[in-house]
């Protein structure tokens, strides 16, 4: 029993961490104020949705090798610049901006990709003159000054509700419905994909756990999911941008476990030499993770001018620190090699409950940084003291 | 006279090794001591023990030094004795120039002022003292090897050194750095010091040793003196060698050779920093089917890079030579086209470039080929992974917790087993195993070996690099002896054994 529970904590160590800050919120914060409550749920995604995106773009540099990416904030106004340019001054179709932004993004991150991977300059450098480079270049294409407002067609792709922006409902009930249909279904497939590997592996003769011990996990994030969607219903319903964060979750997730690229990834950032010496080509998969992360950043972006309505000369700032952040404290390994998306969504998830729940308490703005520093380096701590046991044990 | 170093009855013990055993020396004044023996043979560890490395406490025995007993517990508190050390890879700051290196840790003047003037006034002089034209404020990295070596001494000097070590100093120097630098020793013992030389090489001691001592497996063979006896170099080689092959190789049954499936001839390859310097110098060999061959030679002999520019150009610069392979002559470009012509380096070097000891056993055994494992080309089918994972780990007789336990935690002859069985999942035919059997024990050795034989069962070939000859000895069927980047010579195994390996390299360093 005591192995049973040291077992669950040390593999669920974040997420039980995460509750347990958001149940000393919920003691901490005067009555009426929750930030279980549909309306901070709600706004703890949207605020944090482009933190998500960006730190799974991030989340694949770590584990190359422990690289990160400064521009990451820099390229957000960068594309926010140019997707106001193309939307709201060249009058573009948005649809056809959203795809000529994704490519420019992608580009972006190519470029500074090819320093990195081709040329060996170290990727803090690179990042570093990419992170003025782009602001740069973004300031004076804006001429320093906000463009907005994007048209609602533009607006409604990433700020409207699902499936309200289809129901014509004033009373609300069809919306709540609907959208716990949503949350049954998404839970429904996560609980049946578990059952059936899990039968599946038993059939064909592998080892496998107790099923009250494998299912633990998924039946806690699918508890989660439905208290979610039930509370969004009671609101406006589903965000759209949950369903943007959600599909690149589930892209990555599927990227980075179950493809050999993936495996490449983890190998490289645990052992540059051994997987050159396993015919890996390492530069290509390096080259991969800082254009993806470019093309990441690129959708960040139109989410962020989506949400502001503006382009604006103050976005993205300070977004790469945030965001690394994340990362780590999602379990990433300063070092490489580790690393999953899961833990890194549940990272910013984290930093955003840290933010929302300090400031329902009224902490001041600053205190809020020192305590977010403060985490980061109990996160990473974390991480090499634990490694350092691992390798004396 | 009496001795100057005293050390006795010094025993020192590593988890699982005996490096040092009940060892014994004196080193008198005013003379060249040196200390020959294999890779391995304990010569490094005796001089780590007398410099404090491995510091008083950790070793058993007594250190007499001016028959004073000694208890260092560090490198600093030898050197106020007067007793330094330069190690083979030299430990020099390139940013830095040769007035500040040589007075590093050691600097003139005060901790928070030092004197510059001081400092290089003083270089200037002990530069002359080894003939060094060049001025002190030079960059280290804009000297040569050979000049680097005598700042390395130089430094020694300033610390005011009575007993000078050096870990074969002449490794990396070219004929006639290297003949500058013994010169010099021999000045310098001629005006008192006195010096302990690690070398293995024949030319060395025949000039200027006054002493030798002989040491393998820890212990003192002999300790010859120039004066009474007759050192020839049959001698020292017998003494070097001379290890019992004992039992612990398993014989291979009815074996038959195929038809050559490596060929090699006249291949060149550079030190991809060091342009100039051939790391292989025109190396020609052969591996036939079903055979085990195997590179004997020293440390740095250039077996490790021969291995790994033929892996697909993994090691070195402006590779040239003619490699084929099942009579087909190929261009390797890279490691995938070596894996692709269905080649294996296991590498000796397991965990800095052998597995990702992160990630646990599973992946490692699949990383070399997942497109194995893989459905379309890139999707993994982790239930197969898993079973051939397992299936592989059984077969080599990893033990473990299981295919999930992390590599870096098992011991270093189940990560060898690990690194082979990866290996083999990439189903190669050629396979180089380089250093099989470095840092494990005799049981997990017997292991590795029986599975060798195994793949030479099933027709493949295996090229085995080793510096222990009764490995080489024990296992192959034909042995080439490689030193300084060529192939000197070809023995079969009847022909073969330690005396005459040995005998080989000690000449072929001696012209």
């Amino acid at each position: 029993m005591a192995t049973l529970a040291k077992n669950i904590l040390g593999k669920y160590a974040l997420l039980i961490v995460l509750l347990a800050t958001m149940i000393v919120f919920e003691i901490l914060l005067p009555s009426g104020v929750s930030l279980f409550s549909a309306h901070n749920l709600n706004n703890l995604i949207v605020q944090n949705s482009y933190v998500v995106i960006l730190a799974i773009g991030m989340l694949l540099c770590i584990i190359s090798g422990g690289n990160i990416d400064l521009a990451v904030g820099s390229i957000v106004i960068l594309v926010g610049a140019i997707a106001g340019i193309f939307i709201v001054e060249w009058g573009m179709n948005p649809y056809l901006a959203i795809i000529l932004c994704m490519i420019i993004g992608t580009l972006i991150g190519s470029w500074q990709a090819f320093w990195i991977a081709y040329i060996g300059i170290p990727s803090f450098i690179v990042t570093l003159a990419g992170m003025l480079t782009f602001r740069g270049i973004a300031l004076i294409i804006m001429g320093a000054r906000n463009i907005g407002p994007f048209p609602e067609e533009y607006r409604n792709l990433f700020n409207s509700f699902l499936p309200a922006h289809w129901l014509n409902d004033p009373s609300g009930s069809a919306i709540f419905v609907s959208t716990l249909v949503i949350g049954i279904l998404v839970s429904a497939v996560i609980v049946v994909t578990k059952v059936v590997s899990y039968v599946q592996r038993q059939r064909k003769g592998y080892e496998v756990g107790n099923i009250g011990q494998e299912m633990l996990y998924p039946i806690i994030i699918c508890a989660a999911i439905l208290f979610l969607f039930y509370q969004l219903g009671h609101h406006n319903g589903m965000p759209a941008v949950l369903l943007i964060i959600g599909i690149v979750f589930v892209l990555y997730s599927y990227f980075t476990q179950n493809t050999t690229w993936g495996r490449h990834l983890y190998a490289m950032g645990g052992n540059e030499k051994a997987a050159k010496l396993s015919g890996i080509d390492t530069k290509k998969i390096l080259f991969f993770a800082y254009a993806n992360n470019g093309f990441l950043a690129s959708i960040a972006a139109l989410v962020v001018v989506a949400r502001f309505n503006q382009a604006s000369t103050q976005a993205g700032v300070g977004f790469e620190l945030d965001v690394i952040a994340a990362c780590f404290i999602g379990g990433a390994s300063a070092y490489g090699g580790t690393g999953k998306v899961g833990g890194v969504v549940i990272g910013a998830i984290f930093m955003g409950v840290l933010n929302m729940g300090m400031s329902l308490l009224g902490a001041d703005i600053n205190l809020q940084r020192v305590i977010n520093g403060f985490v980061l380096m109990a996160a990473v701590t974390f991480d090499i003291m634990s490694k350092k046991r691992r390798a004396v044990a | 006279m009496t001795p100057i170093l005293e050390m006795e009855h010094i025993t020192k013990v590593f988890p699982g090794v005996k490096a040092l055993d009940d060892v014994n020396l004196a080193v008198y004044p005013g003379t060249i001591h040196a200390l020959a023996g294999e890779n391995g043979a304990g010569k490094s560890t005796l001089m780590n023990v007398l410099s404090g490395t491995y510091g008083y406490g950790s070793y058993e025995g007594r250190i007499l030094f001016n028959g004073e007993e000694c208890k260092f517990s560090n490198i600093k508190d030898s050197e106020r004795k007067g007793i330094v050390i330069i190690h083979q890879e030299l430990a020099l700051n390139p940013y830095m120039s040769i007035g500040e290196n040589m007075f590093l840790g050691n600097e003139r003047g005060k901790p928070f002022r030092i004197d510059w003037t001081e400092t290089y006034e003083k270089a200037r002089h002990f530069l002359k003292t080894v003939g060094l034209e060049e001025s002190p404020e030079t960059l280290v990295q804009d000297i040569g090897v050979g000049k680097q070596q005598l700042v390395e001494i130089v430094k020694a000097l300033a610390k005011n050194v009575k007993l000078l070590i050096l870990d074969e100093p002449t490794a990396s120097l070219n004929e006639d750095d290297s003949q500058t630098l013994l010169n010099l020793l021999v000045q310098f013992k001629n005006e008192g010091m006195t010096c302990i030389l690690i070398t293995h090489k024949l030319k060395e001691l025949e000039q200027v040793a006054d002493t030798i001592t002989i040491i393998r497996d820890g212990t003192v063979v002999e300790t010859l003196s120039k004066e009474k006896d007759s050192v020839d170099e049959h001698r020292i080689a017998s003494g070097m060698v001379g290890r019992e092959l004992g039992d612990y190789y398993p014989k291979r049954t009815n074996q038959k050779f195929g038809e050559i499936c490596l060929e090699v001839k006249n291949w060149n390859v550079s030190h991809p920093l060091y342009r100039h310097m051939k790391v292989c110098d025109n190396v020609s060999f052969n591996l036939r089917r079903g055979e085990v061959v195997g590179i004997s030679g020293l440390m740095g002999s250039g077996r490790t890079e021969l291995a790994m520019s033929i892996f697909g150009k993994s090691y070195g610069a402006d590779i040239s030579g003619e490699l084929s392979i099942n009579g087909k002559s190929v261009n390797l470009k890279n490691v995938r086209d070596a894996i692709d012509n269905k080649l294996a380096y296991v590498t000796e070097d397991r965990k800095g470039q052998g597995l990702v000891l992160s990630n646990e056993i599973r992946p490692n055994i699949t990383l070399a080929k997942t497109e194995r494992i893989a459905t379309f080309g890139f999707h993994l089918d982790k239930d197969l992974e898993i079973s051939e994972a397992n299936a592989y780990s059984k077969r080599f007789g990893v033990k473990s917790t299981g295919i999930e336990q992390i590599v870096g935690n098992l011991s270093g002859g189940n990560q060898q087993k690990v690194l082979l069985a990866k290996w083999m999942f990439a189903e190669p035919d050629i396979l180089i195993l380089d250093e099989p059997t470095r840092g494990i024990d005799v049981g997990a050795k017997f292991e590795i070996y029986t599975l060798v034989n195994d793949l030479i069962s099933q027709g493949k070939s295996v090229l085995i690099i080793s510096s222990e000859m009764p490995e080489v000895l024990g296992m192959c069927d034909r042995i080439y002896i490689m030193n300084e980047g060529k192939m000197i010579g070809e023995l079969t195994s009847q022909e073969a054994n330690q005396e005459k390996i040995m005998m080989m390299i000690l000449q072929a360093s001696k012209s």
